[in-house]
C-alpha cells in the first residue's frame, strides 16, 4: 500500500515540477494555482505514504536509504511549500521540486520494502534526532536553492547581461532573505539534531561521541553553518558570500547524508544500500 | 453592415504628412457631425493622435463607405485623396477587426505595450458617443477593442519591464532591493536626466533624498523640491554610508567616486547593497565600484542595453498578445453574424404569425357554430404548428452562426430570399432575443 502510495506522490511531484515550469515559461504572475495545489496534494500524498509506511512498519520509517530518501524529499517539500506560501518564487518553485523529485526517484530504486527494525533503533529518539536533522537539512536545502538563484541573479546584474531568466527571478534582497531566514531556522534544528543524537548515543552506546564518520562530517558542516550565522549576524556577510556558504554547506549536507552513507561505513550504517 | 478603417500612423506617414490630416480636439464635433452626413456611413468615428489619424466606421457597403472616408479626410484639410493615398492604409471587415484590437492593445504603437493609445481611443469614442455617430455597431466594437486591451495587459507582460532610461533605474534598484520603500537616494549634481530619475523614485516610494552640489544653493533649492536635505559637496563621502542608492550627474572631469570610498561605506553599512547609477558624460564614478561586492554601477550605455532587453521582451510578449487577438477576432466575428442572424429569425416569426392569425380568424369567422373550448383548440393547434416548423431553421441558424465559417451568411441570404422578409435594423443586443 505505502509503496503504491509512494509511487502517485512520486507522479504528483513530476505534475508540480511541470506545472511550476509552464508558469516560469509563461512568467503571468499570480497563475500558479494549479502549481500549487499540486505541490500541496503531491505533500498530502507523500505524507499519508509515511503514515501507511509506519502504520505498516511500526517504527518512524526513516530507517534505511529509501526510507530516509523518500522523509527527507517529505521534509524539503513541506519546508519549501512554507517559505513558498506568500513568496510566490516560481523559479525556486522549479528547482525545489526537480530536487525532491530526484530523491523521491533514487528512493525508489532503493529496495522498498518494509524491514525487520534493527534493534538498536528501536528508540523514541529514533524519530526526534532523525526528524530534527532531516528538518535541519531540508531549510538547508531551500537556502541552497536561494543562493544558487542569489549568484546567478549577482552575475546578471553585474555584467549587465539579462537572459529570459532575469525577468523571472526574485529580487536580491528576496533571495538573500530567505538564505538568511532558512539559515536561522536551520541552525537551531541541526544543532538541536546533533545533541539529540548525543543524548541518545550516550544511552545506547554509552558514548556521547564516538568520532564516527556521520558524527565528524556532521560537526564539519555544522562549524560551516555556525561560521556563517556569525559572519551574517556580526560582520554583515550578506549576499553573495551567503549564498556560496549556503551552497557549500549543502553540499556537505548532502555528503554527511549520502556519501558517508554509502563511503564511510560507521556506526551509522543502518541506512546503507541494503538497510541491513 | 460591415465595419472598415481607414487611417495612416508614424509607420506609413512622416509627421509633415499626419500634422496635415491632424484633428484639432475643438474641432472634432464639427468634423464628426460632417462626416455623419455621409450615406454611405451609418456609423462612424475620428481618432486623431499625435503617431495616427484613423477613421472607424460601420456601413452596407463597404466600397462606397472607404472612398466617402478618403474622401472627407482629404476634402476636410482641403487636400486630395491623391496627395493621401501613399500614406493611407484601408482595411476591411476582418482586417478592420484586427487592426483595431492591435492598435487598442499597443501592438501598433511606436513603443510596443506603451498605454497611452488606449486612453486616446477611448477619449476618441467618447467624443463620437456624444456626437451620436457610434451606433450599434462602433459601440460594440470599441467596447470589445478595450477588453481586448485589457486582457492583453493582464495576461500578457507587454508593459511589464521599462523602456525609458529613468524608469529602468528604478527596475533596477526593485532588483536589488526588493521594495524601494524606505530607501535613501544621494543626488550628486543636478543634471536634467538626474531631477528625472530622482523624480521616479520619489514617485516610486522614495522619501529620503540627500542632495549634493559644487553650488551648495542649487542643492538646497533641489533638496526643498524633494522635502530632502542639502549636504556640503566636501562633505558627501561622509554621508555615503548612509545611502542606499546614488544617482551622480555632475560635470566632473575625474571620477568623484572612487572604490576606495565605496568599499569604506559598505564596511560601515555591513554591506547592505548599494545601487550606483551614473548619468555623468565624462563618467563620476569609478567602473571598478562594480567589481566590489554589494555594489552594483549603472553608466548611461548600462541602462540603455537595460531598456534594449526590456524592448527586446516585450517584442516576445507581443506575440503572445497577437495570439489572444486573434481569438477574440472570432468572437467578435460571431457576433457580426448574429446581428444577421438574430433579425431574420424574428423577421421569419413575425411573417408566419401573421399568416397564421389571418388563417385562424378566417376559419374562425366561418365556424361560428363552435365554443370556445373548441376555438382555443384551433388557437393552440394551428401555434403549435407553427412553433414545430420553425423549431430546426431556428437551431440551424444559431447553430451556423456559432461557426466561423460562411454558412450563417448563406443560410439568411436564402431565407429572406424564399419568405421574401424585410428586416428592420437591428437594434437590440444579441442577448434580447430570446429563445423558442
Amino acid at each position: 500500500m505505502n509503496i503504491l502510495l509512494y509511487k502517485v506522490s512520486l507522479l504528483l511531484y513530476a505534475v508540480t515540477t511541470v506545472l511550476y515550469l509552464v508558469c516560469v515559461i509563461q512568467n503571468r504572475p499570480g497563475r500558479d494555482r494549479w502549481a500549487r495545489i499540486a505541490l500541496l496534494s503531491a505533500f498530502a500524498v507523500h505524507s499519508l505514504t509515511l503514515l501507511m509506511r509506519y502504520l505498516e512498519a511500526g517504527y518512524t520509517p526513516i530507517t534505511n536509504l529509501h526510507e530516509s530518501l523518500s522523509f527527507f524529499a517529505w521534509t524539503i517539500a513541506g519546508v519549501f511549500a512554507l517559505v513558498n506560501w506568500r513568496l510566490r518564487m516560481n523559479v525556486l518553485a522549479v528547482s525545489t521540486a526537480t530536487l525532491v523529485l530526484v530523491l523521491m526517484l533514487f528512493g525508489s530504486v532503493m529496495p522498498m520494502h518494509v524491514q525487520e527494525l534493527n534493534p538498536a533503533l528501536n528508540s523514541l529518539w529514533l524519530p526526534v534526532h532523525v526528524g530534527l536533522a532531516f528538518l535541519g537539512n531540508a531549510v538547508f536545502a531551500v537556502a541552497f536553492v536561494a543562493g544558487v538563484f542569489y549568484l546567478l541573479e549577482e552575475r546578471m546584474l553585474k555584467s549587465k547581461k539579462f537572459s529570459a531568466l532575469y525577468y523571472r527571478l526574485p529580487s536580491l534582497d528576496t533571495l538573500d532573505m530567505v538564505n538568511y531566514r532558512c539559515l536561522t531556522f536551520g541552525f537551531p534544528l541541526m544543532t538541536m539534531g546533533i545533541i539529540s543524537g548525543a543524548v541518545w548515543a550516550e544511552s545506547a552506546w554509552g558514548t556521547y561521541w564516538s568520532w564516527d564518520p556521520k558524527e565528524s562530517w556532521a560537526l564539519i558542516t555544522w562549524f560551516l553553518y555556525a561560521a556563517l550565522l556569525h559572519g551574517r549576524l556580526s560582520i554583515g556577510w550578506r549576499g553573495r558570500r551567503a549564498a556560496i556558504f549556503a551552497i557549500i554547506g549543502f553540499v556537505f549536507v548532502l555528503f554527511t547524508f549520502l556519501g558517508v552513507n554509502l563511503l564511510l561505513p560507521g556506526l551509522h550504517s543502518y541506512s546503507s544500500m541494503a538497510g541491513s | 453592415m460591415d465595419i472598415f478603417v481607414v487611417g495612416l500612423s508614424h509607420k506609413t506617414a512622416p509627421v509633415s504628412v499626419r500634422e496635415k490630416v491632424a484633428f484639432a480636439p475643438e474641432k472634432l464635433a464639427e468634423a464628426l457631425h460632417q462626416l455623419a452626413q455621409s450615406p454611405q456611413l451609418a456609423e462612424s468615428l475620428i481618432l486623431s493622435t499625435c503617431n495616427r489619424v484613423e477613421l472607424y466606421a460601420g456601413g452596407p457597403d463597404c466600397g462606397a463607405g472607404i472612398r466617402a472616408l478618403k474622401e472627407f479626410l482629404a476634402h476636410y484639410h482641403h487636400l486630395s485623396v491623391d496627395d493621401l493615398d501613399g500614406h493611407l492604409y484601408v482595411k476591411q471587415g476582418e482586417e478592420a477587426i484586427r487592426h483595431v484590437f492591435r492598435v487598442a492593445a499597443s501592438l501598433d504603437s511606436m513603443v510596443v505595450g506603451e498605454p497611452q493609445i488606449l486612453g486616446q481611443i477611448k477619449t476618441a469614442y467618447g467624443h463620437a458617443a456624444e456626437q451620436g455617430t457610434v451606433g450599434l455597431i462602433l459601440n460594440r466594437f470599441l467596447h470589445k477593442a478595450f477588453s481586448v486591451a485589457k486582457r492583453v495587459r493582464t495576461e500578457t507582460n507587454i508593459a511589464g519591464n521599462a523602456v525609458s532610461v529613468s524608469f529602468a533605474a528604478v527596475e533596477l534598484a526593485r532588483k536589488i532591493f526588493g521594495s524601494i520603500e524606505g530607501k535613501k537616494v544621494l543626488l550628486i549634481g543636478a543634471g536634467e536626466m538626474c531631477e528625472l530619475a530622482a523624480r521616479h523614485f520619489v514617485n516610486n516610494g522614495i522619501n529620503r533624498v540627500l542632495v549634493t552640489n559644487r553650488t551648495f544653493a542649487r542643492a538646497e533649492k533641489l533638496a526643498e523640491e524633494f522635502s530632502g536635505q542639502a549636504v556640503l559637496f566636501e562633505n558627501f563621502p561622509d554621508h555615503l554610508h548612509q545611502v542606499d542608492i546614488v544617482l551622480s550627474s555632475t560635470g566632473a572631469t575625474r571620477f568623484i567616486i572612487s572604490p576606495e570610498m565605496v568599499q569604506q561605506a559598505l564596511k560601515q553599512r555591513k554591506n547592505r547593497p548599494m545601487f550606483f547609477i551614473d548619468i555623468a558624460v565624462p563618467r563620476d564614478i569609478d567602473p571598478r565600484v562594480n567589481d566590489l561586492n554589494n555594489a552594483y554601477l549603472y553608466d548611461v550605455d548600462d541602462l540603455q542595453g537595460v531598456v534594449n532587453a526590456n524592448l527586446k521582451e516585450r517584442q516576445r510578449e507581443a506575440e503572445l498578445a497577437e495570439q489572444i487577438i486573434e481569438h477574440e477576432i472570432g468572437q467578435f466575428q460571431r457576433w457580426m453574424r448574429g446581428l444577421d442572424v438574430v433579425p431574420t429569425i424574428v423577421a421569419l416569426r413575425n411573417k408566419v404569425e401573421q399568416l397564421r392569425r389571418a388563417e385562424v380568424d378566417k376559419t374562425l369567422g366561418n365556424l361560428k357554430h363552435l365554443g370556445a373550448s373548441e376555438r382555443k383548440a384551433i388557437e393552440a393547434m394551428s401555434a403549435a404548428l407553427i412553433n414545430k416548423i420553425l423549431h430546426t431553421p431556428t437551431r440551424v441558424l444559431k447553430q451556423a452562426q456559432q461557426q466561423e465559417d460562411e454558412e450563417a451568411q448563406l443560410c439568411v441570404d436564402a431565407l429572406q430570399r424564399l419568405f421574401d422578409l424585410e428586416i428592420a435594423a437591428p437594434e437590440g443586443e444579441l442577448k434580447s432575443m430570446d429563445d423558442h
